[in-house]
């Protein structure tokens, strides 16, 4: 084996040194076998084995142990032409009924790569790094700020009256901070017309705090219901970068963006039945992520052993709990955001990719609507429908640049019909 | 010349001291808010034990507990699919083509599907397909709650299984008994299905209309050979000559208003001469160019009259209007020659034969005989013959499809008798209707929506008909439960594929499906047969008594959908009453008899009830004078009546099957006589006037048309004039408003033309379907609270002059009855009105809250959300076009329609809001689907085509009288109508700068 490795360090000395001649960028990914093994193994290999347990295939953890790196790579280039030489492999390819596919365009580095990365590790607790989900709602606060400046400088104004005239009564400085303090009350107790003052800035203000509080009846602004399934978005979109659409396929076809079905997570989940140790954080343990990938299995119906959908099941769909409720009489179309104005889906959803879970990241109200419908410039350059539009508005007002509001996005009839 | 005809919609305008007339034209909402009902008792009040303060807590307690209560949000759930076809996604809708069939109404359509639920019906325009109101309704007949669910022996729910092991068992023993196994279905122009009754070996297969043609039938079969109707293109018409035939109407399957339509609008300064001699007022009638009205009886005479002018050069000079009328319908026909044509309806084969000689004799080029029509194939004889033989018990297995003979036939009480004789009696049908009752197998059968089939509505046009959701209920097609009886394995889909396959079609069958069509080239030639045809004119026996014409109404047809409310409440066009049947009489006779119409306080129709004797059947009906009504004759719609599996509302009216002897439309020697109380009528006819205002139907003739030394601005065609600083200035010119310039973008225009327009009514069902319209019931049609944001007014209008009188031959008296009394033989225009989007718009400056808007796109937006419900917007609008809930109409047991059941729900648009109480609503030009259309053009990156631009109404419209588009494309169909000579706008003088734009109606009198 050691010679094998000193081979190998060898090799791959030559070649990362002639890589990096080339690709400048390419030092990174040359630093360990076993990290650019775990990105090829993650691209080639993972869909159909796993280190720890068979899937499609046979786990691969230690299966160097197994085989020679020289029987392992003539198996992975052309397992169909290695089988017609070789017992072994023959007896091999009956594990299952599947053929795998040859890879034939794996170099030998790369294939010493991925095997290095199958040599099993100990494993080495890594604190969870995913910190919880934090749900800071920023309230704004400036109002308060200001009114408590404005009581403080009142105070001090009245304190520095009371002073001021003390002083020129009696001529003297007062003489005890205590002194002055009752001094201040006294006053204060008998100054109508600031007790007047004082009482309409009181109204004023709870008015303005009450008016606050109504308006936010039925504004599920940072709503964020218990769902279902403990279904992490930080997981999906931000640790594996899942794009928006690829779960949520009919937001740019259709007003709604489409919660997905069951079966677009078997897409991924057919193999992935369980999550990695760091996936688990200190809030949830990896037992209750599988837990909550085996709900998906109970919906369609999967055998994650056999791995096969169990015939004449009864699939029971995921009733999840709407988040971003409009009111029946406004639409609200996600194809015309999504596709036409090109919206990413940040933009009203907010940071998803980093929640653990989703929760309403805008107000939704309809001055939210109007206040980016406002702002927001059409880009008439692109899309071949305001062709015509652009011309006409070059031609007549000489204006090259037209807000959504302009263009008639603010009228009642566009979202209440 | 513009003309000075005066227009009226009832008889009561007519009558200048009608106060109630006059009250409705002060009025906007004809009932004063009923707090007298509450306050004005005061004896009621005073025994009240609630106190003031006991009020007071209850107010406050209930505020308190309300407010407290919605601080919490429901939880809504969102269920995506375990699996999601992938055809579907949630939000778009998914068009199928597939054919309606149901034996009264044959259409090539497109469906609209919403996440698997079909929720309108498109006409096929790519096929020819043409919807009527029944078809665009029967979207809704698949929600029917009152459906047969599922097989049933004698009323006990069996498993499809039961019924299949015991009928086998039963047919085989009857079979070998030597019995008759009979067949009775309706007309569904599918070869396949007669090809499968056929393999049952060796049956008799009786078809059915419950509205028949046989006449006609025979008819052809005796000039032509085989059985069926000759197709007619009435857009190759110069010359038509009806005689009883409501063409526009069901006439031999209806389907014809498209060609009529397009030989009406004057294009080159030519357009179709329609003359029409009837009994009833028909809708066919009503457009027709000279209207000449005869007795059912006269109708044989007429066409035997006509025969002779025609084909056999004799002209008689008698000195009767009928014999002027027809010498003069003749004379033109010989004129047109090959582009003439006569059709009948009477139901009489020699009078059908007549015109077929007629149409063979001329060179008929508006009539085909070699590619048939098939939407009718009843044969009437054998009907009977088998009614005959189950009662003398040689039937012995009697199998009924979509068929309900216990309701409509004459004789329904020797069908029951018959039914009790036979071994074995299956019902299939989708209702739970009479028949499926009186049957001992109900078989459940799916709605057209929900099943498979192949149609060949004419010979060598075929169409495919496709499921468009799963089956609601546990239903199994008659033509698969056949096949299995018969020992096939085969699934009808298969069967149609297979025959798709033999048929050698042109093209896959993927494609076919997809199109919803394919055809068979025909080449056969056809020969007419020479027959005798000089048997002379036969009268029929019509001494003494009234003659009855039956009729069938646009709205319910023969009946099988008279559980479908949107059916319900369409006003009959010419009638303009909902919810009912009546009997039609003229106003002579009605003084006759002492029938009286009259109008009460809040506008509703009150009619005396009459009791009417046909031999031995007598049937208490209420009666509606009608203008244009023959004297002498009387009229009654089929349809009407059922009472079995109905929701307790749409039972209405009376079953005139009954009347319907010897499946003849004509009965002669009926009586009547008045007995004692009064009908409530629901009719709109005084509803939504104009305030009296004039100006609104504009028309003018053939001749003025085309003289082209007139400016049609200042005659046929005037623009209104007022007066400003002293000067008389076209009122277009003035405005109150600064003009909001809406030249960028899209500015949507509707046009309507009155001489393509027909008064079908499909529009309004399809209006009905695409926005959500609640329907509210008989009781509040009468209060005018009438929910339709389309509604077809009807006007009645008469120019009886000196001149006219000596050019049609009237005879003195006549002419004077006529000139004095307009409404015995009136001319009638439609108007289909909705919101007229107005650019100024009065009533956007009179809402309080700002509630209706207008959009630069031309449409009057009026959101829901904000409206308060004060109503000025109504009372501002002089077009009267704004409806207001008075009531929640969804989720209401008091009006226990559609939208009250979770299955009548599935049919909701899920893209327009459903109003709640207190707000206005009206007609949004379908504003969510001018939307839809320009987002889909921006998603593909294009300009949007002027053909992609529709509403509702204008998909629907089959003649092509509602055209809508863009303006701002100047290439635009609508752009182009906009600037014709024959547009015009609704009251112009008011300033109001409508974007719906209507074109004169030019007649060829």
């Amino acid at each position: 084996m050691k010679s094998v490795k000193q081979q190998r360090l060898i090799s791959r000395l030559t070649l990362s040194s002639i890589a990096f001649l080339f690709i400048f960028t390419l030092n990174l990914s040359a630093q360990g076998d076993a990290a650019n093994g775990k990105k090829l193994f993650n691209m080639h290999c993972a869909a159909c084995h796993k280190l720890d347990k068979d899937l499609v295939g046979p786990k691969l953890g230690g299966i160097t142990d197994i085989r020679t790196t020289e029987w392992l790579s003539a198996w992975i280039k052309d397992n169909a032409s290695f089988q017609e030489i070789d017992a072994d492999a023959k007896e091999a390819a009956n594990f299952s009924a599947a053929s795998m596919t040859a890879f034939a365009f794996l170099s030998d580095q790369e294939i010493d790569d991925i095997l290095e990365y199958t040599i099993p590790v100990e494993v080495v607790e890594v604190a969870g790094s995913a910190a919880a989900p934090v749900v800071v709602q920023e309230q704004d606060n400036t109002l308060l700020y200001m009114l408590t400046a404005i009581v403080i400088v009142l105070v001090l104004m009245v304190f520095n009256l009371y002073r001021t005239m003390t002083v020129i009564k009696d001529g003297v400085e007062s003489k005890s901070i205590a002194d002055s303090l009752n001094g201040v009350w006294k006053a204060f107790k008998g100054n109508k017309f600031l007790h007047f003052l004082l009482v309409i800035f009181f109204l004023l203000n709870s008015a303005y705090f009450g008016f606050g509080w109504l308006m936010q009846v039925g504004l599920d602004e940072g709503y964020q219901p218990i769902q279902p399934i403990a279904f992490s978005h930080a997981i999906h979109a931000g640790d594996n970068k899942i794009d928006c659409e690829y779960c949520h396929t009919s937001a740019k076809h259709s007003k709604t963006s489409g919660i997905p079905s069951a079966n677009v997570c078997m897409n991924c989940h057919m193999n992935i039945s369980e999550v990695a140790e760091s996936t688990a954080t200190e809030e949830h343990s990896k037992e209750f992520y599988d837990g909550e990938i085996q709900k998906i299995y109970d919906a369609v119906g999967w055998d994650k052993d056999k791995l096969q959908y169990i015939e004449g099941y009864e699939k029971q769909p995921i009733e999840w709990v709407r988040i971003h409720n409009l009111p029946d009489f406004a639409y609200y179309n996600h194809s015309q955001h999504v596709t036409v104005a090109g919206l990413e889906c940040q933009k009203c959803h907010g940071p998803v990719e980093e929640m653990e879970e989703v929760y309403q990241y805008s107000p939704l109200t309809m001055e939210w609507c109007i206040e980016c419908h406002r702002e927001t410039e059409i880009d008439m350059t692109e899309n071949g429908y305001y062709k015509k539009i652009h011309e006409q508005l070059a031609n007549k007002y000489g204006v090259e640049k037209v807000t959504e509001a302009q263009m008639g996005g603010m009228e009642c009839g566009k979202c209440h019909y | 010349m513009a003309s000075n005809k005066k227009y009226w919609k009832s008889v009561e305008e007519l009558n200048e001291n009608s106060s109630i007339v006059d009250t409705l034209r002060q009025n906007e909402f004809v009932e004063e808010i009923p707090t007298d009902e509450f306050l004005g008792n005061k004896e009621s009040l005073e025994e009240s034990s609630t106190t003031r303060r006991d009020f007071l807590k209850y107010v406050g307690f209930t505020t308190a507990a309300a407010t407290l209560a919605s601080c919490e949000g429901p939880v809504r759930k969102a269920i995506p699919y375990v699996v999601k076809p992938n055809e579907i996604i949630p939000g778009v809708a998914d068009y199928y083509a597939t054919a309606i069939a149901d034996g009264f109404d044959f259409a090539n359509i497109l469906v609209k599907v919403r996440e698997g639920r079909p929720i309108k019906i498109e006409p096929n325009k790519e096929a020819n397909g043409s919807t009527n109101a029944r078809v665009q309704a029967s979207v809704l007949s698949l929600y029917d709650g009152l459906r047969l669910k599922g097989p049933k022996q004698n009323g006990n729910a069996i498993s499809w299984s039961e019924a299949d092991a015991q009928i086998g068992k039963k047919l085989k023993d009857i079979q070998a008994a030597g019995k008759t196994v009979a067949f009775l279905t309706s007309t569904d122009a599918s070869p396949s299905t007669q090809n499968i009754i056929a393999s049952l070996g060796d049956v008799r297969h009786v078809i059915y209309d419950a509205v028949s043609e046989s006449a006609a039938l025979d008819a052809y079969q005796t000039m032509y050979g085989n059985r069926a109707l000759p197709s007619y293109d009435f857009s190759k018409a110069k010359v038509i000559v009806g005689v009883g035939s409501d063409f526009l109407g069901d006439w031999q399957g209806g389907n014809f208003e498209n060609g009529y339509a397009k030989g009406r609008i004057p294009t080159k300064g030519k357009m179709s001469h329609h003359v029409q001699f009837e009994s009833n007022m028909t809708l066919t009638g009503a457009n027709a160019d000279v209207r000449v009205m005869i007795t059912p009886a006269e109708q044989h005479l007429a066409m035997a009259k006509l025969y002779q002018a025609v084909v056999q050069g004799i002209s008689t000079r008698e000195a009767s209007p009928i014999n002027t009328a027809v010498q003069k319908a003749a004379a033109k026909i010989k004129k047109a020659g090959k582009n003439a044509v006569v059709v009948t309806g009477v139901q009489d084969a020699n009078i059908q034969a007549y015109a077929l000689a007629i149409n063979n004799h001329i060179q008929s080029e508006v009539m085909d005989v070699v590619v048939t029509n098939n939407t009718r194939q009843g044969n009437d004889a054998e009907v009977m013959q088998l009614v005959a033989d189950m009662k003398a018990g040689k039937i012995g297995a009697l199998i009924i499809n979509n068929s309900n003979p216990v309701y409509t036939l004459p004789n329904s009480a020797d069908f029951v008798e018959g039914l009790g004789k036979v071994d074995l009696s299956v019902s299939f049908s989708m209702s739970d209707n009479e028949t499926a009752n009186a049957t001992e197998y109900a078989l459940a059968t799916p709605h057209y929506l929900e099943s498979w089939g192949m149609i060949e509505m004419k010979k060598g046009q075929y169409s495919l008909m496709q499921p468009t959701i799963q089956p609601l209920f546990d239903t199994r097609q008659f033509q698969d439960a056949i096949l299995k009886w018969s020992g096939s394995e085969q699934s009808y889909y298969d069967y149609i594929k297979t025959s798709f396959t033999d048929l050698g079609a042109n093209g896959s069958w993927n494609q076919a499906l997809h199109d919803g069509t394919f055809t068979v080239d025909v080449t056969e030639e056809v020969v007419a047969n020479e027959f005798d045809l000089s048997f002379g004119y036969k009268a029929p026996k019509a001494d003494g008594g009234l003659q009855l014409q039956l009729y069938t109404k646009t709205g319910l047809g023969d009946g099988q959908q008279a559980n479908n409310p949107w059916l319900q409440e369409l006003p009959d066009p010419i009638t303009r009453t909902t919810w009912d049947n009546y009997l039609t009489i003229s106003q002579a006779d009605a003084e006759g008899f002492g029938i009286e119409n009259w109008n009460v306080a809040d506008g509703g129709l009150n009619g005396s009830l009459v009791e009417l004797t046909l031999g031995d059947v007598v049937v208490t009906l209420p009666a509606l004078i009608q203008p244009g009504q023959t004297v002498g004759s009387i009229g009654l719609a089929l349809g009407y009546g059922r009472k079995v599996g109905m929701k307790e509302e749409m039972k209405t009216g009376k079953n005139a099957y009954h009347f319907y002897s010897d499946f003849n439309n004509s009965q002669y020697g009926a009586s009547l006589k008045v007995v004692a109380g009064e009908h409530k009528f629901a009719c709109t006819q005084l509803q939504n006037t104009m305030m009296g205002r004039g100006d609104i139907i504009k028309e003018t003739t053939l001749d003025t048309f085309n003289d082209h030394s007139l400016d049609p601005k200042h005659t046929w065609n005037p623009v209104p004039v007022v007066s400003l600083k002293h000067q008389e200035v076209e009122a277009t010119t003035v405005d109150l408003w600064d003009e909001f310039d809406r030249s960028v973008g899209h500015h949507f225009n509707l046009s309507i033309d009155l001489n393509a327009c027909t008064g079908c009514g499909s529009c309004v069902i399809a209006c009905h379907a695409e926005n959500n319209v609640a329907v509210v019931g008989k009781e509040e049609i009468r209060k005018s609270r009438d929910m339709h944001w389309l509604r077809i007014d009807r006007y009645y209008s008469s120019d009886m002059t000196a001149e006219r009188a000596e050019e049609e031959g009237v005879g003195v008296k006549q002419k004077f009855a006529e000139m004095e009394d307009p409404s015995a033989n009136p001319t009638v225009a439609f108007q289909p009105i909705m919101c007229q989007h107005c650019n100024h718009a009065p009533c956007e400056t009179v809402c309080p809250v700002a509630a209706t808007s207008h959009g630069r796109q031309g449409q009057n937006h009026m959101a829901y959300n904000r409206c308060v419900g004060t109503r000025y917007c109504a009372n501002n609008c002089p077009y009267k076009v704004r409806r207001f809930n008075w009531f929640d109409y969804a989720n209401n047991a008091e009006f226990d329609f559609n939208m009250n059941d979770d299955l009548g729900k599935m049919v909701l648009n899920p893209d327009v809001t459903v109003r709640t109480r207190g707000v206005m609503e009206k007609c949004s030009m379908c504003i969510q689907m001018t939307q839809a259309t320009i987002l889909k053009a921006k998603k593909e990156g294009r300009p949007v085509k002027d053909e992609e631009f529709q509403t509702a109404c204008s998909n629907a419209c089959s003649t092509g009288a509602m055209i809508f588009g863009d303006i701002n494309d100047k290439e635009s169909q609508v752009a182009k109508l906009k600037e014709d000579k024959r547009a015009y706008h609704l009251l112009e003088h008011v300033g109001t700068q409508p974007n719906v734009v209507y074109q004169v109606k030019v007649t060829n009198a």
